[in-house]
């Protein structure tokens, strides 16, 4: 079901009534911008023209930040990058510093990174829908889904100690090694988590009203997805087979067996609403299977390798790609030799997200500017830093 | 009620007989809406958070009395003495009246709707066209406070109300006029009456088009009343809170009873129109006693739809707007009208109804039932095997 | 439902591999710019984490196009564009890191524009993913694009002065009198 909708300039001049575009405040504090995000709505009636993102309201300074606190130090203030996945954040950083400062990393705590970082990506997913959900109007997922997050929040905080902000990762290595009995107790928790994910399709993805809500809406081709540098599960909906984890591989990733969704037009085209919703519904349960081969193959070893407390890489640049639950997240970070880094950029995946909604939101309803910025699962501390 | 009154005139010669009536039909509301509708309003609101609560496997309100039950009157206590913030730019005449119209509007729905066989403030004759042209009050109402919020979130949410309420008015009520066909009478009591106590004598069962009327009228009385999926106007994460974004306090609860008492009505509506209402066996000849057992036969089934939209809302998403207008004007309103038309030539061909046809229908139903039960036990046994047996 | 695309991994030497072959590559990358634009294509820096190519600032539009649009190239996608502020060269170095989805394959190019007066070519008509990144290289660094639509602040407010992320910028004392620094709550001065 849709409405066509003719588009003139003049508005209605034709004989009709004059109506006037509406200019709306969407956020900063708005139910549904995930954090603090703010929108210019030009809006006719419930139909949009044009909707401008307008970003920085959480903008932390993090990069300036990272020029005054030294490399060790930088570590927790990467978990507030993206405070929904830090733990993939952290990976960033510790890989940048690595190679700049060609560090070697024990297998072990390889490992471990993964586990805690597929755990991660659980977690974030798992908000993913059910605040998408929500978006919906469906309130019911989001506390099933929030049920099972506080389960993998117990798990990593009985790994490092903290729900959130885990500052899990050491340049070199991880902080500790996994607690006695933590395979087994993660392992339950998969059993019981995954036929969860089928439930949750139960719940939602294949409800009649859901589908006719985000089928075909706000459809991102590939070639669209690729020049707006869309990243991650984002890209992948659009039908862009590419992973990082896969493709440039990183880490211990490719010791691991594991497959990657792609969007593919199941209810209506490929890269709407709906397939970029169930691409992470399905990363869900490929994450899970990574974390269970690296539980079952972990070696053994030192988790952390030996790195100077006053670590000072030598001169140089990397550009560092780490596919956080966001996508491709890509960090440029430069050391002049001393003892705190000279600069660190950090692209994250939802600053590319937002930056195509205004080229999206033409034509689109209210309501589905909202389903848009769920499906793109923008989280607003990533997009400002 | 009336014929109390009259006979009260008469034995008061002295009062003028007009004052009295009035006094009495107002002293008569008032006690109806203090001992019945308030309560029954702030009761759902506990009713449905607790139900939620269960559905979405958390515990909901459980501190203020047993289980929580206080938690209404609490709330209501807690609003009653907040300050009641009215913004500077707002149309403050039309802010302030707006709350009391919706509550007006659903609580004037009242009159008309019978507790029982002697229980029922007006039993006027055309009871239910009436509680179809009171409950457009309300969206005079939401209409006014999204318009003098001056707020564009407000606004929209006004507006939204405003033609979903108007349109789904339409199919609500062909929907009813089925029922109409088949009882002959507009007057809630009239209709009750027309059915007997067991199901296949209630008019969902009468004929094919007078079941899928009963479904339609609950769809558009879920519309009605502004319940998910068609909760659009205070859509919480499109509109903030649509219409009632900037009231605070007493006149933000008022909106909010409104529609916990609304749902009340849809129930009552959907027992009296389609299950028979009041209709117990009579059982007893104590007038006391039957008009008891009549009070709590329709309570609970009109409770019974109540729960439905609150297993309803805590299980579909929204729908959006365009959608919404779609299913109105293209799907509901044809509907609607098709099964007035196939009333009529029921009506022609059985003028007195068919027993089959009633008993096959139930069978039909029933046999829904059955299907439906069977999934719920899947899913529930399912759920049992992964944890999650007794929350 | 999605699912089952090429199973992952790749063995580890073969990754290696490929790295060699983007190694060789670079330097035809470079010939064939050079060709088309001349002397505004400078050396392949070597790097020790990798090379990059070296244009002027107001070619790089040109080799951007070329560099999408050459179909043994095919760099669709700008995978990151950051400013580096070099106040001893008195340089504000702008790298852009592309990336071709088709071959799997990385480019660093690397604009230098003066300290002073920074302006660069503006790759927005390119990849449009550039238009937010360049915004937000002119609010960080202060560096303006030649062309962009719509270069305006981003991060920062409009009326915020000054560009944090330059090496000699010094933090307002307040921002609509507010103060920035904030008082330690143990007594100890904080700020650097």
């Amino acid at each position: 079901m849709s409405v066509e909708i003719e588009f003139t300039d003049d508005h209605g001049s034709a004989g009709g009534f004059a109506t006037e575009e509406m200019t709306l405040n969407m956020g900063p504090q708005h139910p549904s911008t995930h954090g603090v995000l703010r929108f210019v709505v030009k809006a006719d009636g419930e139909v949009m023209r044009r909707a401008v993102p307008d970003v920085g309201y959480l903008h932390r300074s993090i990069e300036k930040i990272a020029e005054k606190v030294g490399w060790h130090g930088f570590m927790p203030y990467t978990d507030r990058v993206d405070y929904v996945a830090a733990m993939t954040c952290n990976q960033a950083w510790a890989m940048a510093a690595e190679s700049l400062g060609g560090v070697e990393v024990p297998r072990r705590a390889e490992y471990c990174r993964v586990i805690a970082a597929e755990l991660g990506r659980i977690c974030s997913h798992l908000l993913a829908f059910g605040a998408m959900g929500m978006d919906i109007g469906a309130f019911t997922p989001f506390t099933h889904a929030i049920r099972e997050r506080e389960m993998i929040n117990d798990l990593l905080e009985e790994l490092c100690g903290a729900r959130l902000t885990f500052n899990y990762l050491r340049i070199g290595g991880v902080a500790w090694d996994l607690p006695p009995d933590y395979a087994h107790k993660v392992l339950r928790f998969l059993d019981r988590f995954i036929p969860l994910v089928d439930e949750f399709d139960d719940l939602l993805s294949n409800n009649k009203i859901y589908i006719e809500r985000l089928a075909d809406v706000a459809v991102i081709s590939p070639e669209m997805a690729i020049a707006y540098n869309l990243v991650g599960p984002n890209l992948r909906a659009s039908g862009v087979d590419y992973d990082l984890r896969r493709d440039r591989p990183y880490s211990v990733y490719p010791d691991f067996d594991f497959t990657v969704p792609v969007g593919k037009g199941t209810w209506g085209s490929v890269g709407d609403c709906w397939e970029r919703y169930i691409v992470r519904l399905h990363e869900m349960r490929e994450s899970a299977k990574i974390v269970r081969q690296a539980l079952e193959g972990l070696p053994g070893g030192p988790v952390i390798a030996k790195v100077r407390r006053n670590f000072k890489p030598p001169a140089g640049e990397v550009h560092i790609r780490v596919e956080t639950p966001r996508g491709d997240q890509s960090w440029y970070v430069v050391s002049d030799g001393s003892e705190r880094p000279y600069r660190v950029h950090i692209r994250t995946g939802s600053f590319s997200a937002m930056s195509i909604i205004e080229s999206l939101s033409n034509g689109l309803m209210i309501a589905d500017l909202v389903a848009l910025i769920a499906s793109l699962d923008v989280v607003a501390p990533e997009v400002d830093r | 009620m009336l014929e109390f009154l009259n006979g009260l005139a008469a034995a008061n010669p002295e009062v003028p007989g007009v004052l009295l009536r009035v006094a009495g039909m107002l002293a008569f509301g008032a006690l109806v809406v203090f001992v019945f509708i308030l309560p029954v309003a702030g009761i759902t609101s506990w009713v449905e958070r607790r139900v939620w609560a269960r559905i979405q496997s958390r515990i909901g309100p459980n501190r203020v009395g047993p289980g929580g039950f206080l938690q209404w009157l609490a709330d209501g206590l807690k609003n009653l003495l907040k300050e009641d913030v009215i913004p500077q730019a707002v149309d403050e005449p039309l802010f302030r009246i707006a709350p009391y119209l919706v509550v007006a509007g659903f609580v004037a729905a009242f009159v008309a709707i019978p507790f029982g066989g002697s229980l029922i403030i007006a039993d006027l004759n055309i009871g239910i066209l009436y509680i179809t042209a009171i409950t457009s009050l309300v969206v005079v109402g939401i209409l006014m406070a999204g318009w003098s919020s001056n707020n564009k979130w407000s606004m929209l949410g006004g507006i939204r109300s405003a033609t979903q309420i108007i349109s789904y008015e339409i199919p609500l009520g062909l929907t009813i006029f089925p029922v109409v066909l088949v009882s002959g009478t507009l007057s809630t009591q009239g209709i009750t009456a027309a059915q007997g106590w067991a199901p296949h004598t209630w008019h969902m069962f009468h004929n094919p088009f007078l079941l899928v009327s009963f479904l339609l009228f609950f769809v558009c009385a879920l519309a009605e009343g502004n319940r998910t999926p068609f909760d659009l106007p205070e859509a919480e994460s499109e509109l903030v809170a649509g219409f009632a974004t900037e009231y605070s306090g007493m006149r933000s609860l008022l909106f909010f009873l409104a529609e916990w008492g609304n749902l009340y009505v849809i129930g009552a509506l959907v027992a009296t129109l389609f299950m028979g209402g009041w209709q117990v066996p009579r059982f007893t000849d104590d007038p006391t006693l039957l008009a008891v057992a009549q009070f709590f036969t329709i309570f609970l089934k009109a409770y019974f739809w109540v729960f439905v939209a609150m297993w309803v809302r805590a299980t579909l998403p929204r729908i959006r707007i365009d959608q919404l207008m779609a299913l109105c004007w293209k799907y509901l309103v044809p509907m609607a009208l098709l099964n007035t038309l196939g009333t009529a030539f029921f009506m022609v061909l059985f003028p007195e109804g068919s027993l089959v046809v009633r008993i096959a229908l139930v069978a039909v139903v029933l046999a829904i039932i059955f299907v439906f039960a069977r999934r719920v036990r899947f899913h529930l046994a399912r759920a049992r095997g992964l944890g999650y047996g007794a929350v | 439902m999605a699912g089952a695309a090429e199973c992952g991994g790749g063995s580890v030497a073969l990754v290696e591999l490929s790295r060699v072959e983007r190694d060789m590559e670079i330097a035809a990358i470079r010939r064939l710019l050079h060709d088309k634009l001349g002397a505004a294509v400078g050396v392949v820096e070597e790097g020790p984490h990798y090379e990059s190519i070296r244009i002027d600032d107001d070619a790089v539009e040109r080799a951007a196009m070329l560099l999408r649009d050459t179909p043994e190239l095919r760099f669709d996608c700008l995978s990151n564009l950051s400013g580096c502020d070099y106040p001893g060269r008195g340089a504000i170095d702008i790298v852009y890191d592309l990336y071709s989805y088709e071959f799997d394959r990385s480019l660093v190019l690397r604009v230098s524009t003066r300290r002073g007066d920074p302006l660069v070519d503006s790759v927005e008509r390119v990849w449009p993913a550039a238009n937010w990144l360049e915004r937000e290289v002119f609010d960080l660094l202060g560096v303006r694009f030649r062309g962009h639509s719509d270069l305006r602040r981003i991060l920062l407010p409009e009326d915020w002065v000054g560009h944090p992320l330059r090496k000699d910028y010094v933090e307002p004392e307040q921002y609509h009198g507010i103060s920035t620094v904030r008082e330690s709550m143990l007594g100890i001065r904080s700020g650097s």
